[in-house]
């Protein structure tokens, strides 16, 4: 099959086609027929963020404060539990490594409280045990396994949220990648307002119900005697005339009577006073019935919402509120409810995430680069056909014709793939453009030696690509050794250079090898040319 | 036309004492750069840190700049120019306040310029653990990459042509670490991404030499290796300077006009292309030389 030329020529044309159909959405934009676009592919090339333009984040979660919170939900779960079967225990002070201790004055509620935490709590077991004054003192922790799950799982989680919350922003072709154990990677192109979606993306949006403590004093918690169960927040408040937003402190009752989880839907809603945009917030079934219980049993007396740490405001509770809706007030701008909103029905992220790598790049700059990138490749496209055909003659507008298909096919091929091209990228085609010559040239300077020692063109032409072809092999596999080194090391558009240059030296083999040869053979053989020019 | 009619005859070998002494002497100056410079000039993805571009509608001054992101915090920032009416702002810090530090920028800038006076194009900040990562990663992948080519070689030729092409590489690294460090420029992914793809291209050029003297010992087997290597290196003239000036074409063409964020880029391809045929003649083969003093290439046995 491969000795004739027509079937070699039918295949590579064949080839070309293909590469054409792929590439023309990109070449075309939108005047394709609609017949086009039900059988044909219609992608366009992909383009990497440093030339649409966009945003790239590396987050990263914070697992540990997952399996801690856990740990602070189980523990007290477990006080609660104790105080209700009367076992008397004492907390005490957090150690260093802010593991819970209980203390237990005699040996009978240190083993009934060993019972139940063997009996009704799997996932904690002892960090440490001593014995203090005669007294029993004992740590907990997370089993470690089930600390790893925790882990995992908050990943999972967060990856979801953050997924949910991309999703309501609105923003088209969005990726959302985990990296490693505990990363995600974040990537949105044409984002218009990149603040604001990193505020979207970074925050916790934890929300929680906790009453106000009115019975102890604020001022003495200030000086740092804060009651047991007790924790001090602050209240944000704008000042309207003035504008300027202060930080009340109150003092609230640690414990989270209810949290965002029990939500149904958040809605952006106008109030009718000011024209103030408030969050209106439904709970579901569970949630109601929770609300209702609680607002029943303290009527009178307040509630504080509080987002990520920080009160939003502290209402009191008229009456009983038995239809599970709430308001969360607190002079928000039009954005600022609506992004409070999105990220209510989202969920919180189950541990707080820190932003370790930001990059963008703004559209007019991703435009710019694509213009000056194109430019610079056609330019020196040119400029090597031109040398070409200047140096060699004849063979070298062979050449040529074999660079030019080696363009199409790759651009093609990047399309099938789905490969990102970047602004290295481009540098990367138009380098391949300098190195695919160089096949030709190991072609080219073979026969020529051949031709110097007498052989006729047909055994110049043999014996070159022969010669050549091995030299050639070795040359690029080698290339192609420390290109795949490239894209396992680079991030974003040093991966997309990796991958032009990779699939630029495959291409430029076949081209240069099947490609050239076809013509010189169809020359030789069929037309019976004496002489080459070369 | 051709460039060499027939074939050249020159005297590589002979040239090849002054060619190593040549590089050795520009490879002190780099280390002395390096030692003047307190290391290498490391970009925000290696040492962290924020990077802002900014471009604006007049010619901007410097100073005024400068004193216009005083109040947001910026003190210690470097303010590169970054082509026409671009300006690029370098801090050090990463943000334990990272949303804080654009719009800092942005309130400094609309106080100092106004509101439409500038454009923000680009934005990368770095944390310090990333820039960490990113700089093992940098390094494993170039001494990886070393170590791969050298088993491939090793194989396909002898272990002495492994070497050989791997001091090239290394020497090829070394040259464009000192001219990138003497025209203090930065180091960032992009230039790591530059030395990869220096290695590729060096050793692609190496190995048609070592493929024809390969050829040659085996057809001449009464021709020493010293001889052989001479004749291999003009047999293969022609192509060398052929491929090397398409590919610079390309470099001159991409450096000139491919804009401000590709520049540093395609200065270190330049060096590292020049650097790469340089070694490939005069480092790669002495090598080789210097081996068969101690021990005799097997080559010519093996058919």
């Amino acid at each position: 099959m491969f000795k004739s030329i027509r079937i070699r020529a039918a295949l590579t044309i064949v080839i070309c086609l293909a590469a054409l159909v792929y590439l023309a959405p990109t070449l075309t934009s939108d005047l394709l027929p609609e017949i086009w676009k039900n059988y044909l592919p219609t992608d366009r090339i992909h383009l990497g963020l440093d030339l649409q333009g966009g945003m790239h984040l590396v987050l990263e979660v914070e697992t540990a404060k997952a399996v801690e919170s856990t740990l602070e939900r189980t523990v007290g779960d477990l006080k609660e539990n104790l105080m209700d079967k009367r076992i008397r225990f004492k907390l005490r002070e957090r150690t260093k490594e802010k593991n819970v201790s209980f203390e237990f004055p005699d040996a009978a509620s240190r083993d009934a409280f060993d019972k139940i935490l063997k009996d009704e709590y799997p996932d904690l077991e002892t960090a440490t045990s001593e014995m203090v004054e005669g007294r029993g003192v004992v740590s907990l922790k997370i089993k470690d396994k089930r600390a790893v799950e925790i882990k995992k799982l908050a990943v999972e989680q967060s990856l979801e949220t953050i997924r949910n919350r991309v999703d309501q922003f609105g923003i088209s072709e969005p990726e959302i990648i985990p990296q490693g154990a505990d990363r995600i990677i974040v990537q949105l192109p044409g984002v218009k307002d990149p603040a604001r979606a990193k505020n979207l993306i970074g925050r916790t949006a934890l929300l929680e119900f906790k009453l106000v403590d009115e019975e102890h004093s604020l001022d003495d918690a200030l000086k740092g005697n804060v009651p047991e169960g007790d924790i001090v927040a602050y209240e944000s408040r704008l000042d309207r005339t003035s504008g300027r937003r202060s930080q009340n402190p109150i003092l609230l009752k640690n414990k989270s009577l209810l949290s965002g989880d029990a939500l149904e839907n958040a809605k952006v809603q106008i109030g009718d006073r000011f024209g103030e945009p408030h969050v209106s917030i439904k709970f579901n079934a569970q949630g109601a019935k929770d609300f209702d219980r609680i607002t029943g049993e303290n009527v009178k007396k307040r509630l504080a919402i509080v987002l990520d740490g920080t009160v939003h405001s502290a209402p009191v509770i008229q009456e009983r509120i038995s239809g599970g809706q709430a308001q969360i007030t607190g002079s928000f701008t039009m954005e600022e409810a609506t992004d409070l909103a999105i990220v209510l029905r989202a969920g919180a992220l189950p541990a707080p995430v820190t932003i370790l790598e930001e990059r963008t790049v703004g559209p007019s700059l991703g435009q710019d680069s694509i213009d000056k990138g194109t430019w610079a490749s056609i330019i020196a496209g040119i400029l090597v056909f031109l040398f070409m055909v200047f140096y060699y003659r004849w063979t070298g507008l062979i050449a040529d014709v074999a660079l030019a298909m080696n363009m199409l096919l790759l651009l093609g091929i990047m399309v099938l793939f789905k490969a990102t091209l970047t602004l290295p990228g481009i540098a990367g085609i138009a380098l391949t453009i300098g190195m695919a010559v160089d096949a030709n040239v190991l072609i080219n300077e073979r026969i020529r030696e051949e031709l110097r020692l007498g052989k006729t063109p047909r055994a110049a032409i043999e014996a070159g690509y022969t010669k050549a072809f091995l030299t050639i092999f070795d040359s690029n596999v080698t290339t192609l050794v420390a290109a795949l080194f490239l894209f396992g090391f680079g991030t974003g558009p040093v991966k997309g250079f990796a991958v032009t240059l990779t699939i630029g030296i495959v291409v430029s083999m076949f081209t240069a090898i099947v490609v050239t040869r076809i013509i010189f053979d169809y020359f030789v053989w069929n037309r019976k040319i004496q002489t080459i020019s070369i | 036309m051709e460039i060499i009619k027939t074939e050249t005859h020159f005297d590589f070998v002979k040239l090849m004492k002054p060619a190593v002494i040549l590089s050795v002497a520009v490879i002190v100056i780099g280390i002395a750069s390096l030692i003047l410079h307190g290391g290498p000039n490391y970009g925000i993805d290696f040492a962290g840190g924020s990077l802002i571009q900014i471009k604006f509608q007049e010619e901007p001054n410097a100073d005024k700049i400068r004193s216009a992101l005083k109040p947001a915090g910026f003190e210690g920032s470097i303010i590169q120019k970054f082509g026409p009416k671009e300006v690029i702002v370098r801090t050090a810090e990463s943000g334990a306040d990272p949303k804080g530090l654009t719009s800092r920028v942005d309130e400094a800038l609309t106080a100092a310029f106004g509101k439409g006076a500038y454009e923000v194009r680009r934005i990368e900040v770095v944390g310090p653990k990333v820039g960490k990562d990113l700089t093992k990663k940098a390094i494993l992948a170039i001494i990886f990459s070393w170590i791969g080519i050298l088993i491939y070689v090793g194989v396909r030729f002898e272990f002495r042509y492994a070497l050989g092409g791997i001091i090239a590489l290394v020497h090829d690294v070394l040259i464009t670490i000192t001219f990138l460090s003497v025209f203090d420029k930065e180091f960032d992914l992009n230039i790591v991404a530059a030395l990869l793809t220096i290695i590729g291209y060096s050793i692609n050029d190496t190995i048609v030499i070592f493929d024809r003297i390969r050829e040659n010992t085996r057809k001449n087997i009464k021709m020493s290796l010293f001889d052989c290597i001479n004749v291999s290196v003009n047999q293969t003239l022609s192509r060398t300077i052929l491929t090397s000036l398409t590919v610079f074409m390309v470099l001159v063409v991409l450096f000139t006009f491919g804009g401000a964020v590709i520049h540093d880029f395609t200065f270190a391809l330049l060096v590292g292309t020049v650097a790469g045929v340089y070694s490939t003649v005069f480092i790669a083969s002495p090598i080789v030389l210097l081996f068969e003093k101690i021990k005799p290439s097997g080559m010519k046995k093996r058919k």
